[in-house]
């Protein structure tokens, strides 16, 4: 029971990590119809800001987070200007073909700028455990879980209430009806990647923290991983990435804490053809016919 | 109000809209006719700028608008409801309605707007908490019309609004379409349904492959016998 409430606590601190990830992807998917491949780089980005702000600015936890947040919107906006906005009216495997070149050229420039080598994030919180009867809850976990926990709600209000996020839940719906309505498309696009990739930037730091060490391919896994938590949650779902992420962080504990760590990975993605072959639509996706 | 000059409108090689001019004046209904692809849907999307013309001048009070981007021809006061409603099903009336009035910031002044579409379509009050994909097809339509009003157009494009109908909504439909006309809105009305457009429009338009080929009052064409054999039904 112990164990499953420790692996329950580290799966809720992975998952949400995965949640803010897969966030990205959907929100991007549900508007241009594009699994944003290069998404996951733009959180390995994140979690260098972060390294660097806080190693060599000294910067604490949040002005860290909130310098990291900053500088990944930028870059996600330049991304889809880019790379993306140019192949608007082509065929959609031609953007996807893009994404992955965007996520190499992201590894592979920033592996020639800090090297390949795995770096140690430094300690910026201290690290108290609190003994919950046998289950340890250290300061990160709950840091961790905390700025998750409002990143998501600030996300919904975003979303839900304001002016901009209704016109991005217009644009995912019905692109020309948006524009009848005085929606810029381009511009609602270019918000919905600047708040994906501040997500992925916080996410970025919020790992770097929780496993103490980044390397440039370190966007791959998670990257994947959080797609996976997207589809499972219904892709262009808002909740349904939140909920996926969660789910696929506590399997993954799960599947490492009960001994099988070497298929932890292999856990996840057979989970994904699971999906794929009795709900591809996701928890909380809509079935949408193709329109002929 | 509205002027097209020599309009042409391509989709490829497609030559769609074949240099068609036709005139709106302020306070009128105009209507276009015409049988399904003969070009009506293409005028109001160039119109209203989701497709760009290929030559030819658009011109909304004097002013050249011909390829302004949607948006911009919705802050210059040009409104459409499109074919098929495209309201956005998975938000609330309310929020559909709100949308409408995207560009405006003059808050009290929406809220206006917002009671006066309740007034002209009340089930949209009704049911303004609901999704709009759950209204019917006519209830979608009202809601269609009342989003597009709440962007406070000069001049309102309808693409169809009979579509799907039944014949007792359609003349509700209609009625309405009346009624904000008398209210001051040019209304630029596209229609397969002749025999209900030509009963309340001031001028009218026939559109054959892309191309004019009669015009006149609502009531000279609704007379004339090429119209009531090709359209209307009659012998």
């Amino acid at each position: 029971m112990e164990q499953f409430l420790q692996q329950m606590v580290n799966g809720i601190s992975l998952g949400s990590i995965y949640a803010l990830i897969a966030l990205g992807y959907t929100m991007v998917y549900g508007i241009i119809k594009l699994i944003n491949f290069a998404h996951g780089d733009v959180y390995m980005i994140g979690a260098y800001i972060g390294f660097a702000a806080t190693t060599y600015g000294h910067l604490g936890f949040f002005p860290a987070l909130l310098l990291s947040m900053g500088l990944c919107s930028i870059l996600g906006i330049v991304i889809e200007k880019v790379a993306y906005k140019p192949l608007r009216e082509s065929s959609r495997i031609a953007v996807l073909i893009t994404a992955i070149g965007v996520s190499l050229l992201l590894e592979y420039v920033m592996m020639f700028f800090v090297g390949a080598e795995v770096r140690s994030y430094p300690k910026v919180l201290t690290n108290k455990m609190f003994h919950i009867g046998n289950v340890v809850i250290n300061t990160q976990q709950i840091y961790i879980l905390f700025t998750a926990i409002i990143l998501m709600i600030l996300l919904q209000f975003i979303v839900q209430k304001t002016k901009t996020g209704k016109a991005m839940r217009a644009v995912s719906i019905d692109k020309d009806a948006a524009q009848l309505m005085g929606i810029k498309v381009d511009k609602t696009i270019s918000y919905t990647f600047a708040l994906g990739s501040a997500l992925a930037g916080a996410a970025g730091i919020l790992v770097g923290l929780y496993y103490n060490s980044i390397d440039p391919l370190m966007g791959i896994m998670p990257g994947l991983k959080a797609f996976v938590a997207a589809v499972f949650g219904g892709i262009g779902s808002i909740p349904g990435a939140m909920i996926g992420g969660l789910a696929i962080g506590i399997m993954e504990t799960f599947v490492s804490g009960y001994g099988y760590s070497m298929y932890r990975d292999a856990a996840v993605f057979v989970f994904l053809i699971l999906i794929l072959l009795f709900k591809p639509s996701g928890l909380l996706g809509k079935n949408t016919r193709e329109k002929v | 109000m509205l002027e097209i000059k020599n309009l042409n409108v391509h989709y490829g090689v497609i030559h769609a809209i074949k240099d068609i001019s036709l005139t709106v004046n302020a306070g009128e209904i105009v209507t276009l006719i015409g049988a399904n692809g003969a070009g009506k849907t293409t005028t109001l999307r160039t119109i209203s700028g989701l497709k760009k013309a290929t030559s030819g001048e658009i011109l909304l009070e004097g002013k050249v608008i011909t390829n302004l981007s949607a948006p911009e021809k919705v802050e210059l006061g040009i409104s459409q409801v499109p074919e098929g409603r495209r309201i956005f099903p998975a938000m609330s009336v309310f929020e559909n309605l709100e949308l409408g009035a995207f560009l405006r910031k003059d808050k009290a002044e929406i809220k206006k707007d917002m009671d006066h579409v309740f007034q002209l379509f009340p089930i949209l009050y009704d049911r303004k908490k609901q999704l709009a994909g759950t209204l019917s097809g006519g209830e979608q339509q009202m809601l269609a019309m009342g989003r597009a009003l709440m962007s406070r157009p000069r001049i309102l494009l309808l693409d169809e609004p009979s579509m799907g109908l039944a014949p007792l909504l359609v003349r509700e439909i209609f009625d309405i379409i009346t009624d904000i006309n008398s209210t001051g809105t040019t209304i630029l009305l596209v229609e397969q349904n002749a025999h209900m457009a030509l009963s309340i429009a001031h001028r009218a338009y026939v559109i054959e492959n892309g191309q004019i080929v009669m015009s006149g009052t609502g009531e000279e064409l609704a007379k004339s016998s090429e119209i009531q054999k090709a359209y209307l039904g009659g012998k």
